[in-house]
Order: structure tokens, then sequence, then C-alpha cells
């Protein structure tokens, strides 16, 4: 449970004088994900670890970068609360830095939002070894740039986020499952048009010819909206969804490349190879296999969103989605601005970063 | 050639002469936003209606390095959209379609001048809404709503601005297109989105957004309760989040808001309480039945001595209304008001209040408070008289002092309203000279030449003297 952010700092200040790059590590349970690979020596920061302040009235927490998610989880549970957004853990040892480095939220995202929406402030240290915050722990904070939010999914490129500051909420009363069997085309329409009438769905998702719907929260609520639904019931609902969000379902096993597409949710699915797993309401939509990646590029862009070689594959090359040329000198001007010497996770996002 | 009559040429080469205005006179309505104690008139107020005029204002404002101040309704409140007096005013008002209604992927793609209230009449045919809901809904545009980061009385539950927008087709200062984000729930690259959001017209002219709908709850009740002291007020709004409550809506008034705005709608306030929380539940019927009835326990519990519950619609929205009206029904107390916009955390509201009521004893002026009490975001309205120097000078050291506290007991100086030219002396309270200068930095990387707005929502260091010494490292800059 110890502080070391005074550490962390001076060691990014070394590491600038000398030019010695840093690939920033903590629990490592997406090191291999994600990113592209860096070529940089591991700076360890997984004993920057601890709850700092919770205020449960308030609903904000403040925790160490490197405080395992299920640290947070457990002081959270105690007062009947949660993290939204549903971080996934694809280890145990994932920790709520990294959980916001790579803004991975799980199959509430849609409606519980992400990391990224829930993040009220972040303290990180930049690229000269400059420790700034941004953000606080009010609800609220239009001063200056969103920099605390700017940061989720940066992938360390622009400091090393070393506390940050989360929304919390109160735990849904209740929760209940259905499974309606369809086919993908007809399974997008149907959570798109349930997404779009009142009540409280919080999760679609849909693999093997089974659209599988959540509802959480007041049980009235949820009792009358999955008797709508129709379906059946799902046994074993909540271990359904977390190895959905912890990418442990059979359709995660084995080494062929994961591709993520995120696109408008309501985007046609004909023409999608398989295997294929839709989640988000239809938005974030996962291929497995060695697929061309201009076919599926062409599938993303007809869907209104961007493609990302999320794990296996080729990581040397690009695995984030391709930007234009405007766009790619503001990415290296952000970079530069947060990072002038490159010394952070050098070619994590993109290579020409 | 003066540069007013040169841009003037170069522009009218495009533009009709409505779309321009260059005689004092008629520039008036431009001179200020909704902060009225900021005023100036521009060289140019160009009021364009195509994507490619404003590119063209753009491009030649780069070339004749010429700065530009984009303005939607100009109902912002920290002079944001004032003009500058070697600048161009550029308007998007005229910018008003609705490009796009996505009922199934429930999404809105709408030009920048289209106010935040149409985008939800044009959803209501399919059941949906666009959930921030800026009290000056009728009139603010979304171009000023994602400039600002704008909030509601229900982004409690539903988010504020930048959880609600997925992506901006954006202009650069040198006219060049930008894509952001767009139809997916997540930007590719860094999230610029976050960036753009509330950041002031600083960075580029969005031309086109993509919101979020969510849709219509099926059942939504208001309560309103009395209570004796503000302090039981600010405890029951605790009591309620700590009860696993999340409302649509908690919002508190203190006895001057409250009788004003009573004066003003006569919506059955509470006019003898000190302190009135209105707290909406919303879900299905069942769900508002079960929920009301606790909250009105808790407000009980917690020594509410009246409550109202909304009987049906028309009387919801009329307690609503007052509410909604708080700014204007206070501004008919004095000549002027002046809207604070601290947040706070919510613990801390009576301390914070009584504070705001000892400073403005000492000020000699009045406040009364509106206040997003489940944000935690305060609006002490001050009232004066700007027809006398001494109290204008007054209300402004006063307002600045409230900012300060907001600071000084773990909050911000802005909760939804933004810096604009306001609240820039008070930003070094708030941030560090390495955050001020981190700020400047990402101003730079998209507008190099610090022509967009400058000189409001950031303050620009690097032109002082004193900063420069502060300055290190190798290739800082
Ligand atoms: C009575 C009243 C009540 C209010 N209530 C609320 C409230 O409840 N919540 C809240 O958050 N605010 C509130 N406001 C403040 C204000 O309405 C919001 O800040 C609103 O978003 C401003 O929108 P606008 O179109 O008027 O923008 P303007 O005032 O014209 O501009 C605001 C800023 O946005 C920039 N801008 C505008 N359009 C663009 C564009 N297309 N591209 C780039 N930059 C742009 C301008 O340069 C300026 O910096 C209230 C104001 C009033 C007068």
């Amino acid at each position: 449970m110890a502080d070391l952010s005074r550490a962390i700092a001076e060691r990014v200040k070394a590491a600038r004088a000398d030019r010695t790059p840093l690939f920033l590590t903590a629990g490592g349970s997406k090191r291999n994900c994600i990113g592209r690979r860096c070529d940089a020596g591991d700076f360890d920061l997984s004993a920057h670890r601890g709850v700092v302040d919770y205020q449960p009235d308030e609903l904000v927490l403040t925790a160490r970068s490197s405080t395992p998610l299920a640290d947070i989880d457990a002081v959270l549970e105690d007062r009947g609360q949660h993290l939204s957004f549903e971080p996934p853990r694809f280890s145990p040892a994932a920790t709520i830095g990294g959980t916001v480095a790579c803004n991975l939220s799980g199959p509430a995202r849609p409606w519980g939002g992400s990391v990224r929406d829930m993040v009220l402030g972040t303290r990180l240290v930049d690229g000269r070894g400059e420790t700034l915050r941004f953000g606080g722990q009010v609800m609220k904070n239009v001063a200056g740039y969103d920099v605390s939010r700017f940061v989720a999914g940066s992938l360390g490129v622009l400091g090393v986020i070393t506390e940050v500051s989360l929304k919390v909420l109160p735990r849904p009363e209740a929760s209940e499952t259905r499974v309606l069997e369809l086919e993908a085309p007809a399974a997008i329409e149907t959570m798109n048009r349930f997404a779009a009438q009142p009540g409280p769905l919080d999760a679609a998702a849909w693999l093997d010819g089974r659209l599988y719907l959540r509802a959480s929260g007041d049980t009235h609520a949820v009792l009358s909206l999955v008797r709508a639904w129709g379906g059946e019931s799902l046994p074993g609902a909540g271990a359904f969804w977390q190895a959905l969000r912890d990418h442990a379902l059979p359709f995660f096993d084995g080494d062929a490349p994961l591709w993520r597409l995120s696109v408008r949710s309501s985007a046609p699915i004909e023409g999608y190879p398989e295997p294929l797993l839709i989640d988000w309401c239809g938005a974030q939509r996962w291929l497995r296999s060695e697929h061309d990646r201009e076919a599926l590029q062409a599938l993303t862009r007809a869907g209104g969103g961007h493609l990302s070689l999320f794990r296996g594959g080729d990581r040397d090359g690009e695995v984030k989605p391709v930007l234009s040329p405007p766009e790619q000198e503001l990415h290296r001007r952000l970079k530069r601005a947060f990072d002038p010497d490159g010394i952070l996770n050098p070619g994590r996002m993109y290579g020409w970063m | 050639m003066p540069l007013r009559d040169e841009l003037d040429r170069r522009f009218r080469e495009f533009l009709d002469a409505e779309s321009l205005i260059a005689d004092p006179e008629s520039q008036r309505p431009f001179e200020c936003d909704g902060l009225p104690l900021h005023r100036e008139l521009p060289l140019l107020v160009a009021l364009p209606d195509t994507i490619d005029q404003v590119r063209r204002i753009l491009q030649i404002c780069d070339e004749l390095r010429v700065p530009v101040v984009p303005r939607g309704a100009g109902t912002g409140l920290c002079a944001g959209a004032t003009p500058l007096r070697d600048g161009v005013l550029l308007g998007l008002a005229k910018f008003t379609r609705i490009l796009e209604i996505d009922p199934l992927a429930r999404i809105a793609r709408v030009q920048p001048g289209v106010t935040n209230l149409a985008i939800s009449e044009a959803a209501a045919e399919y059941g949906l809404y666009y959930a921030p809901d800026p009290s000056s809904q009728i009139a603010c545009t979304i171009g000023g709503n994602v400039a600002e980061n704008s909030g509601g009385v229900h982004c409690l539950k539903y988010g504020l601005t930048t959880h609600n927008v997925l992506g901006v087709e954006l202009l650069t200062v040198s006219g060049e297109s930008m894509s952001i984000g767009g139809a997916a729930l997540d930007c590719p690259g860094l999230d610029l989105m976050a960036l753009l959001t509330g950041s002031e017209g600083l960075l580029g002219v969005v031309m086109e957004v993509t919101v979020k709908l969510l849709p219509v709850p099926e059942t939504v009740r208001v309560l309103v309760a009395g209570f004796p002291t503000v302090d039981q007020a600010g405890d029951c709004v605790s009591r309620i989040i700590a009860a696993g409550i999340i409302p649509a809506g908690l919002e508190m008034m203190d006895r001057l808001a409250i009788r004003a705005a009573e004066d003003y709608v006569h919506a059955g306030y509470p006019v003898d309480a000190e302190a009135m929380l209105l707290c909406e539940v919303d879900g299905t019927a069942d769900e508002v039945d079960a929920t009301a009835e606790r909250v009105e326990q808790l407000m009980r519990a917690m020594g509410a001595d009246s409550i109202a519950v909304s009987r049906d619609e028309a009387h919801r929205l009329l307690l609503w209304q007052g509410r909604k009206s708080a700014f204007p029904a206070v501004g008919r107390l004095a000549p002027d008001y002046y809207c604070m916009d601290g947040t706070i955390p919510r613990h801390r509201v009576s301390e914070v209040l009584r504070e705001i009521a000892r400073l403005a004893d000492e000020a000699g002026l009045q406040v009364a408070n509106v206040f997003h009490a489940g944000d935690g975001n305060l609006h002490p309205l001050i009232l004066y008289d700007s027809s006398h120097p001494d109290q204008v000078a007054a209300a402004e050291h006063l307002g600045a002092q409230i900012l300060e506290l907001s600071v000084a007991v773990g909050g911000c100086i802005t909760g939804e309203h933004g810096v604009g030219l306001e609240k820039l002396a008070q930003m070094p309270a708030q941030f560090s000279a390495a955050e001020l200068r981190q700020f400047e930095r990402i101003k730079e990387a998209f507008d190099p030449g610090l022509a967009l707005n400058p000189g409001k929502g950031i303050p620009l260091l690097k032109h002082c003297q004193e900063y420069r010494s502060l300055e290190r490292g190798p290739s800082d800059g």
C-alpha cells in the first residue's frame, strides 16, 4: 500500500535525462494485447497501490493506479456500490490504472458508461517527470481541457497515471438474464429495438445463435421487462457475463488473432465472417482468425466505426485504427506536448507516433 | 488597406450583405454573451450558412492572422463568446439542420446551431430524447453545449454533454476538416472527443455533432420538499444517495431563490422554507411508486415540513418550471445578477452556503442560491446594480471569493459554465503553473498560432515574461 509517486516522477526524469524509454507495467494482464509491442525496458509500477479515499455518499473513490480491481471491488461491495462499467479482468492482477489507460469496459458499457466516462480526476507524471493533476473528486469540472478523461485509453503514451478518482454507483437491487434463439441479423435488430424502449436493459450480447439480454435495477422493473422480452431464463447468468467481460468464454480461446470492431450499434451484420461475437448492443463486435485487414476495414467503415487488432497477430505492425494524415499529425503533436522526448511507452499506440 | 476593409472585401466574395455585419450599431446584439459584464465589438460579424463558407472564413483569417471567436446562441455565462476587438465573430446560428435521426441506433446527427431542445423535440416521435438539459435549452445550441460541456438538471443520472456526444465534424483553425469519433461508442486513437468537449471553441469549430438519444422513461414524478434549515436539506441529499437511490434530478434552492421563483411562476413552492429540494424519480410505474415512497420517507425523516408530489405531467412541468426559470426569476429582484458555478463535495454544502452568506454580507450584496445538489454544483446568484460602478466591482470581487472558496473546500471553479474571460484569473487557484502550461501545449497542438478564441478558457502563460523563467527542459516549448 505504498505511495511511490515521488519515485515514479524521479524515475521518469532520470529516464528522460539519459534518453532511456520506459514500458509502463503494473499487473501485466494486458501486456500482450490492445497495443503494439513496445521496445523499452519494463518500468514496474505494481507497488504503487492502495485505495486513498472512498466516500460512498459522494459516490467517489480515489485509488493509486496499481490498485488491483479486486481490491476496489471488495471495498465497494461492503457499501453496496460498484464500478458501473464492469471492468474486464484478463487476470486477477488487473489494476485500475491499466483499465483506465486501456479504456476497458465490460458488457454494461452502453448503459453504465465507460471507465473514461466515470473518471473524475487523474494524477499523472508526464514525460518530463512533472506531476500534474486534472479533474478532481467532484462530479462536474469544466475548468481547462478535460485531460483526466483524455488520458483514458491513451495506453500510457501521454503520462504515467498515478492516481484516479472515479464515480461509483449503487449496485443494482436485482438482475435477470434471458436468452432468445436468433440468428445474428435478427439479434442486432432485436437488441437495438429493445434498447430504444424504456427499462433497465443493461447488457445485450450475441454468440452462436443465442441473444443474451440482461436487465438490472429495481426488482419490479427488472421482472416486468424480462417478461416482455420472453425467451428462456439463463442458469448461472452471472458466470456467463463475467466470462464475456473477462474474455474467458471458449470463443476467446486459442491463438487466432482477435479483432475488435467498434461500430454504430445497428450496423448491418451481413457479410461478417465467423466466428463472431457481438457485445455492447451491437456496438462492439469481435472476430477471430487470420482475416484480411482491408476486408475488415471495409466492414467497419460501412458500420461507421473503426477496427483494431486486439490480441494476437503481428504486434510489431499497426494494431490500432487507421487515422487520416491530419489526425496523425495532431496525434504526434499531442504526444510531443506530453512527452517531448518519447520516453513513455514508445510505439505502444502507433509505430509512427 | 485597413484590415477590416480587407476582410470585408474578401468575405463579400462569398457572403451576402445580410451575413456580414460591419457597422457598430448592428453589431450590438453580438457584443456580449449571457455575461454582459464583458462587452466588445469585433472587426466583423460573419454569419455563414454553409460549411464551405466557414472554411473560407477560417482560411482567410489564418492567412491574415486574424483571431476568430465562434458563437452559438450567445447564452454562455462565462464571456466565452465575447468578441475580440481585433477579431472576427463567427456566428453559427444558421446551421440549424437535423441531418439524421437513427431511431434504432438511438443517435442523432445535427448541425451546430440546432438548439438543445430541438433535438429532443425531433426525437420525440420515436420515444427518444437527448438527456443533457441546460435550463437555457430553448435557446442554447448543441455547438455551444459541446464547447462548454454543458450540464442540466438531469445530469446526476444521465451524465453531462461529454457522456452523451459520440462524434463531431471539426474544422481546424486553418479550415481543414477532421472527423472525431462518430457513431461508435469510442474514438479511434487518442480520445479527442474528451479534449474537444468543454474546450470553449479554442481547439476547432464544431460543424456537426452526433449525439446519443435515450428512451423517454415510462413514468416520471417529482417531489418538492421544504426544510426549516439548509443543513437538513443538505443532509437529506446525502441520505437519498446513501440509500442507493440515484434520482433523475436532485436540486436545491434557498429561501431567496424559492420566493423569487414562486413569485415568477406560482408553482406552489414552500415560501416559508429555508431550503427546498426537488427530487425527480423515473422508471416503470411500479418502480416510481416504490422509489418515490422511499424518497418521501427519507425527506420526512430528515425534517421536511412540507412535501408536494407531482399529480400529473402538467403539474410536474410546473414544479420544474420554477427551478428552470430560477435565473430570470432571481433576476427580477435586482437590476442585474451574476451567476457563479463552483462545484464542491456535497457534504460541505451547508458550510459553503454559510460562508457565502457571510462574504455577501461583507460585500453588502444579496445572494440567492440554486444548486444542482446531487452533483454538488452550486449556482450562487449575486444581485447587484450595474449602474453603480462600486457594486459591479463588489459583485466581481465576491464572485472571485466564491470561486476560491469552492477550490479551498476541494472543489473547482466551474462545473458547467466554463472559464471564458470571466474565470481566467481564478485558474491558478485550481491549477499549478505546470498544469496551466500543459493546457497551453494542448492549445498549441491544435492551434499553433493561437488564433481560435485566444485569451479565453486558459491563461496563455508562454507569453508572460515571468513564466519563461519557469520553463525548463531541453525540448520544451
Ligand atoms: C438562463 C440561462 C440558464 C442556463 N442554464 C444552464 C444550465 O442549466 N447548464 C449549463 O451547463 N449551462 C447553462 N447556461 C449557460 C449556457 O446556456 C450554456 O453554456 C450553453 O451551452 C451555451 O450555448 P450557446 O449556443 O449559447 O453558446 P455561446 O454562448 O454562443 O458560446 C459558448 C462557447 O462555445 C463556443 N462555441 C459555440 N459554438 C461553437 C461551435 N460550433 N464550435 C466551436 N465553439 C463553439 C463559443 O466560442 C463560446 O466559447 C445557462 C445560460 C442562461 C442564460
